[in-house]
């Protein structure tokens, strides 16, 4: 099942993710102002929302500055990656019944394939800027994406399981009798850490780590280059929190209201949940980070996977 | 596993308090009496001038930034014949009120100087000088001085006493 227009549908997923995307630069201030006892942006137009237009015409108007130093090809690439590959995942995406790219069968595994590739992004930037703050941030990322990637995978594969399917509508269907959050709630936790690992949140934000590496991968970027970092950032993480509602919160199931506004609530529920979750957590270490993903994450996940099995095949 | 969920919960419920934050402009924040502000001249409870332009503020300035030059007037007293003070190098310590003998100089409760230009920052003698005297209403250094000025021998200013004839002292 494709939606009857496909150009339009496109070019509407791509609007409305980077319009989302532009907007949750106001929504994490503002949330994050709150959580700290303080306002935020409330000075350009109404609320503040206006906010989020200086800063684009502002970065629009820096100078986009290659260093000479710098792996030129390579360099321009990466930041185009990011934003390719997380707007690629949106493809498998579905907002409300019909209204969805490409109802892939292999949906889910798409989603998961896309999101891995991101990580090229992250490494290339910070291969190509020749900077040893760039390049330490991009061996973080990659080796906190290719750990996290791993049990983010199998914290999946029992909400497939339960489904029987990988594509996404099919597994929204499959939720109607009750949500996949309920009899997969270790897989929800797991999913929600390696999300936040995966678009490199603060506290996995350790490719980025301000404190410690400038501004990790991104220090040689500026300009535009930079805003595609950002703007791919945001995407992830209104990727990752629709992929929460879609797989654990029925996507568009709910009582009385339309599918698509049950989406959005829980969308922006989810996305509100990133930034709380960024408002209280410090960064752990990275060796701290490492021995959690694969000593007591991937054994989690394994052991999930298992049971939920078991159980499937007790069921039957 | 269960301090990360505590810590997210007490930072959620931040949600429900108060913010702290002055709304600036259209809310002024409050300041105290003794907030060290814009830098004024006082003058005594008669009107005149209270500076006697003994330059201990423009020694006691740590950057400089006060320049004056002192002269008599006909009556021997001495006061001002400029005073400058540059604000965009004025720093606010408040060395200047603490060293001033006569009260003259004081800080207050304003900070809103902004300028456009440097040079508008620089602060004349007319720009400084107010019209009250006022931290100390009702100081008024001539007359506890003891030193003679014209019209006003020592001991004739109120509630002065002549001054003592030291060899009446003598054993």
């Amino acid at each position: 099942m494709t939606s009857p227009h496909p150009i339009l549908s496109i070019l509407g997923f791509v609007i409305v993710a980077m319009s989302i995307a532009a907007f949750l630069i106001w929504v994490e201030r503002r949330l994050l102002a709150l959580w700290q006892d303080r306002y935020g942006p409330n000075r350009v137009g109404p609320f503040g929302l206006l906010q989020v237009l200086a800063d684009s015409i502002k970065i629009f108007m820096k100078e986009d500055w290659i260093p000479p130093f710098a792996d030129t090809p390579v360099f321009i690439l990466a930041p185009a990656i990011v934003f390719v590959t997380v707007l690629l995942s949106f493809a498998v995406l579905p907002v409300a019944p019909g209204i969805i790219v490409s109802d892939l069968n292999v949906g889910l595994l798409f989603f998961l394939a896309m999101s891995s590739l991101g990580v090229y992004s992250v490494v290339l930037a910070g291969w190509s800027s020749n900077n040893k703050y760039a390049l330490l941030g991009g061996l973080r990322a990659a080796a906190q994406m290719l750990s996290y990637e791993v049990f983010m995978g199998l914290s999946l594969m029992g909400v497939v399981l339960l489904a029987g399917s990988f594509s996404l509508p099919a597994i929204v269907e499959a939720q109607k009798k009750i949500w996949f959050v309920v009899p997969q709630f270790p897989g929800f936790v797991l999913f929600v850490i390696a999300g936040l690992a995966e678009t490199r949140r603060i506290p996995f934000d350790l490719p980025e780590a301000e404190s410690e590496l400038v501004a990790g991968y991104h220090s040689e970027y500026s300009g535009m280059k930079f805003g595609m970092f950002f703007v791919g950032e945001y995407m992830g993480v209104t990727l990752i929190s629709s992929m929460i509602a879609v797989l654990f919160f029925g996507g568009w199931l709910g009582p009385v209201l339309p599918g698509l506004v049950w989406f959005f609530i829980k969308l922006f529920f989810f996305i509100a949940f990133f930034v709380l979750v960024r408002a209280a957590l410090p960064r752990p270490r990275f060796d701290q980070l490492m021995s959690w993903g694969w000593k007591v994450m991937l054994p989690l996940a394994l052991i999930n996977l298992l049971a939920t099995g078991a159980a499937v095949l007790a069921w039957r | 596993m269960l301090s990360i969920l505590r810590t997210i919960w007490y930072v959620f419920l931040h949600s429900f308090q108060k913010r702290i934050t002055v709304q600036y402009p259209e809310q002024k924040p409050y300041l105290a009496p003794r907030f060290r502000g814009r830098i004024i001249l006082s003058r005594d409870p008669d009107g005149g001038e209270r500076c006697v332009a003994c330059n201990l503020c423009a020694v006691a300035c740590p950057v400089g930034c006060i320049a004056l030059q002192a002269t008599e007037d006909e009556k021997g007293r001495r006061y001002p014949e400029f005073f400058r003070i540059n604000f965009s190098r004025c720093i606010f310590c408040g060395y200047c009120e603490e060293a001033c003998p006569t009260y003259a100089i004081q800080l207050t409760p304003d900070f809103e100087m902004g300028e456009f230009r440097r040079k508008n920052l620089v602060y004349e003698k007319e720009d400084l000088l107010i019209d009250g005297p006022g931290k100390y209403p009702g100081y008024n250094f001539w007359r506890i001085a003891g030193v003679k000025i014209g019209g006003k021998d020592k001991g004739e200013a109120a509630h002065e006493d002549a001054p003592v004839d030291v060899h009446t002292l003598l054993p």
